[in-house]
């Protein structure tokens, strides 16, 4: 079966959930991915929508976060502000799922403002919605985004949510309990934070993408782990199951 | 005692030029019907608050009925931008709109400190971030028990906090279920308040895991079939996800949104 880059980026996705892992949904490609490790790997995973519907299990892809269909499976539905105060606050999530429409080398991400004056942006983009709070209380971060140079930029013009910071101890600083984004996933490659300096490493790349490829999707001079792992391909289940899940 | 009258009266009573709104409803029961009705009076330098300002607020925003707008996440739920709402601020068109910017547990926190009686709320929030930096509303605050660092919000106080129910009953008590977000908070913190429901019932039925807001904590009941749509009242509608894709096109240039606002009034 032929794949492309944005099937190959939420069939990684979906492997990185574990099954029984409690994982905080947004909507669109961490959603799909989610539902894609339900459907394959994970059945018991537990999905958790910040509209207040945890352990929701839907049948079709929701398009919002409030679908109908999220309610009707939840095992619980509550309120906004014990959502964000009961349930992610104290750290009972296991994964907070993100999106970014820039991230750097510390995976700090930006979903405000592009351009350099907040009150004078070039482009003005939604918000914080869930996720400053995610990225903070969850006990680890895993970030699905596409590779390229306007995404991956040396320096986001807005902190939305906090990455690794400036490096290694910025996060204890701010005294997060959470560990921050031990993933970055593509649709090149994949990326995990150094151990020690906390900066992306490009340790995966997919099937037949290059390392010159991502190098130049990146706005910054890109570590890269020696030699780069190839991801496997999807499997002929994953995908069927993926693009069921479009139907 | 909530008084029970038409959507256009309720209106009338409750919102005036200047006020500080909330129109509530996390992506369900969001009152849209109400939203066009305060665009319809041609309210003026409104102050509008909500967590998330889709397609309701992109149309008061393109109406020119806001000064200002205090939230958490503006687009259009799976679908992408909110064009008035960016125009707005990009631009200035139609009026300028000056923004208060937060995340949805600090929004969430600020309606739960107002419902409270309390002057601010303390959380787990914005660290690390460039929010405080940009939004005078956040604080940090040392806990005086432990000494640790965390965040304080002032609470919200609305003049008018609106909502979209399901049912009331002919006493103005008010029954939701489902996805019920911040609606409690906000018409418990609101100075004042309106409820649409879907329909008035003689009597409101036990239903497990719905919330019922007392007639006395509403000044406002208003029967509006449908007046959730696009969004949706659990029991009574599903989410129109064709509506919300064909708003993008008719936000999306000044010209076709003025034909859909002369359509509205």
């Amino acid at each position: 079966m032929n794949w492309t880059a944005d099937e190959m980026m939420t069939v990684a996705a979906a492997r990185a959930l574990h099954p029984g892992t409690r994982c905080f949904v947004g909507i669109g490609l961490p959603s799909t991915a989610a539902n894609l490790a339900r459907r394959t790997h994970a059945p018991d995973l537990v999905l958790v929508y910040e509209s207040g519907t945890i352990g929701a299990k839907p049948d079709r892809l929701p398009l919002s976060i409030g679908d109908g269909v999220l309610a009707e499976t939840a095992d619980a539905v509550v309120g906004v502000p014990e959502m964000f105060n009961y349930w992610l606050q104290p750290g009972r999530i296991d994964i907070g799922f993100l999106g970014a429409a820039q991230i750097d080398r510390f995976g700090n991400i930006n979903t405000t403002v592009i351009g350099d004056d907040y009150r004078e942006p070039k482009v003005r983009l939604p918000g914080a919605g869930g996720a400053p709070e995610i990225a903070a209380s969850c006990s680890e971060v895993i970030v699905i985004v596409r590779q390229n140079s306007r995404t991956f930029v040396d320096g986001v013009d807005f902190v939305t949510s906090l990455g690794h910071g400036h490096g290694a101890s910025d996060r204890a600083r701010h005294n997060l309990r959470g560990a921050g984004p031990v993933m970055v996933i593509t649709d090149l490659g994949i990326l995990t934070p150094d151990p020690e300096t906390r900066e992306l490493t490009q340790t995966h790349l997919h099937p037949g993408v290059s390392l010159d490829q991502a190098v130049d999707a990146t706005g910054w001079n890109l570590r890269v782990a020696d030699p780069p792992v190839v991801t496997d391909p999807p499997s002929g289940t994953e995908l069927s199951a993926l693009r069921s899940l479009k139907e | 005692m909530a008084t029970i009258t038409t959507l256009s009266e309720a209106v009338a009573a409750v919102v005036r030029d200047g006020d500080t709104v909330a129109l509530e409803g996390f992506t369900h029961l969001i009152p849209v019907a109400a939203g066009q009705e305060i665009i319809r009076q041609r309210r003026r330098d409104l102050t509008l608050v909500r967590m998330t300002p889709d397609i309701v607020y992109d149309q008061m925003i393109g109406a020119g009925c806001a000064r200002k707008l205090i939230f958490s996440w503006a687009g259009n739920p799976g679908v992408g931008s909110l064009h008035r709402f960016r125009d707005a601020v990009q631009h200035g068109w139609p009026v300028p709109l000056e923004i208060e910017e937060h995340s949805h547990a600090g929004m969430a926190n600020r309606y739960v400190a107002g419902a409270s009686g309390l002057p601010f709320a303390v959380l787990r929030g914005y660290a690390g971030t460039d929010l405080p930096e940009h939004t005078d509303t956040v604080k940090p605050i040392t806990c005086p028990f432990t000494g640790e660092v965390l965040t304080a919000v002032p609470a919200l106080n609305p003049d008018v906090g609106i909502v979209h129910a399901q049912q009331a009953d002919r006493n103005g008590n008010v029954q939701f279920w489902g996805i019920t977000g911040v609606h409690k908070e906000v018409v418990l913190a609101s100075r004042r308040s309106l409820v649409t429901v879907e329909e008035v019932v003689d009597t409101l039925s036990v239903r497990p895991g719905a919330t019922v807001l007392p007639g006395w904590t509403i000044d406002h009941v208003a029967e509006v079939p449908g007046g959730a749509h696009p969004s949706y009242a659990m029991g009574y509608s599903d989410r129109d996800n064709a509506y919300y894709r064909a708003w993008d096109g008719i936000s999306r240039d000044r010209a076709s949104f003025g034909e859909w606002l002369a359509g509205v009034r």
